[in-house]
C-alpha cells in the first residue's frame, strides 16, 4: 500500500489548521465567565471548534487512503506550528525545555512510524 | 513547587490551576486515543466518499459519530485547561495519545510490538515529561 500525495497534503493542511484552532480556543476561553451568554455568543470558541471540525474532516479524508506510518508524522508538525502561534499570539516564552520536549515528541513519533511499516 | 514567577499576562496565572491544566490534558489524551481509534474504524467506510459524503458520514456512521462526541468532551476540557495553562505546553502534550493508541493496538488487536515502537513510546513519554516538568520551574 502506498500513500498518495493528496492524503499527505490533506493531513498537513489539517494539522496546521487544527493548531491554529487552538489559538481561538485559548483566546475564547478567557472570555468565559458565569453567564451562559459568554459561551453561547463566544465567536472565538465557535471559530476554534469550527476549525477543529474542518481539520478533522481533512484528517478523516486523508487517513482513509494511505499508511498511518507516513501520515502520523505529518500530524505532529502541528505541534511545531503551535510553538510559533503561542509566541506570536500569547507572548509565551519558547524555553529550551519546550523545544526539547517537542523535539523528543517528534523523534518519538518518527520512531513509532518506522515501527508501523 | 511552581514559583509564581513573571506574570506578563493580564490573565493571572494560578500555579495550582496551571498544574491542574497539565493533568487535565494528560487525562484527555486517553479520550483522544479512543476517539481516534473509532474515527479510524469509521473512516474505513468512506475511502471513496467526497468531502460532503465525509461530513454526512460523521452523522450516519456510528463509530465516526461516537468518535466525534468524545472529541466534544475533550474540547470542553481542553478549553478549560487552556484558560489556565500555556498553549505551547498543553497542545504538544496531546501527543501522549500516541502512546495509548499504540498500546491499545498491541494489547487489544495483537499488532506486533517491535524495537522501533518501544523506542518511539519511551521517547514520546520523555518528551511529555520534559514539557510538563519544564513548565514547573523555568
Amino acid at each position: 500500500m502506498t500513500t498518495p500525495v493528496s492524503s499527505m497534503v490533506l493531513i498537513l493542511v489539517g494539522s496546521v489548521i487544527g493548531s491554529a484552532g487552538a489559538i481561538f480556543l485559548k483566546s475564547g476561553a478567557y472570555q468565559v465567565n458565569r453567564h451562559w451568554t459568554s459561551i453561547a455568543f463566544n465567536w472565538r470558541l465557535a471559530v476554534g471548534i469550527a476549525t477543529y471540525l474542518v481539520s478533522s474532516v481533512l484528517y478523516v479524508k486523508g487517513m482513509s487512503n494511505g499508511e498511518l506510518s507516513v501520515l502520523f508524522p505529518l500530524v505532529s508538525l502541528g505541534y511545531v506550528c503551535t510553538l510559533v502561534w503561542s509566541r506570536l499570539f500569547f507572548q509565551e516564552v519558547i524555553t529550551k525545555m519546550k523545544l526539547a520536549g517537542v523535539g523528543l515528541i517528534l523523534v518519538g513519533i518518527a520512531f513509532l512510524s518506522l515501527g508501523s511499516r | 513547587m511552581t514559583p509564581a514567577t513573571s506574570a506578563p499576562e493580564v490573565h493571572v496565572p494560578d500555579p495550582a490551576k496551571r498544574k491542574l491544566a497539565i493533568f487535565i490534558v494528560l487525562g484527555c489524551t486517553v479520550l483522544v486515543a479512543i476517539a481516534q481509534y473509532l474515527i479510524k474504524l469509521g473512516a474505513n467506510h468512506l475511502s471513496h466518499a467526497g468531502l460532503v459524503g465525509t461530513m454526512m458520514g460523521i452523522f450516519t456512521i456510528p463509530q465516526l459519530f461516537a468518535g466525534y462526541c468524545l472529541y466534544g468532551v475533550f474540547t470542553v476540557m481542553f478549553v478549560y485547561a487552556l484558560r489556565h495553562g500555556e498553549l505551547s505546553i498543553l497542545y504538544p502534550l496531546i501527543a501522549l495519545g500516541y502512546v495509548w493508541t499504540t498500546i491499545t493496538a498491541v494489547v487489544a488487536f495483537h499488532e506486533h510490538m517491535n524495537p522501533y515502537k518501544i523506542v518511539g513510546l519511551l521517547v514520546i513519554i520523555c518528551g511529555v515529561g520534559v514539557l510538563g516538568w519544564g513548565s514547573g520551574g523555568k
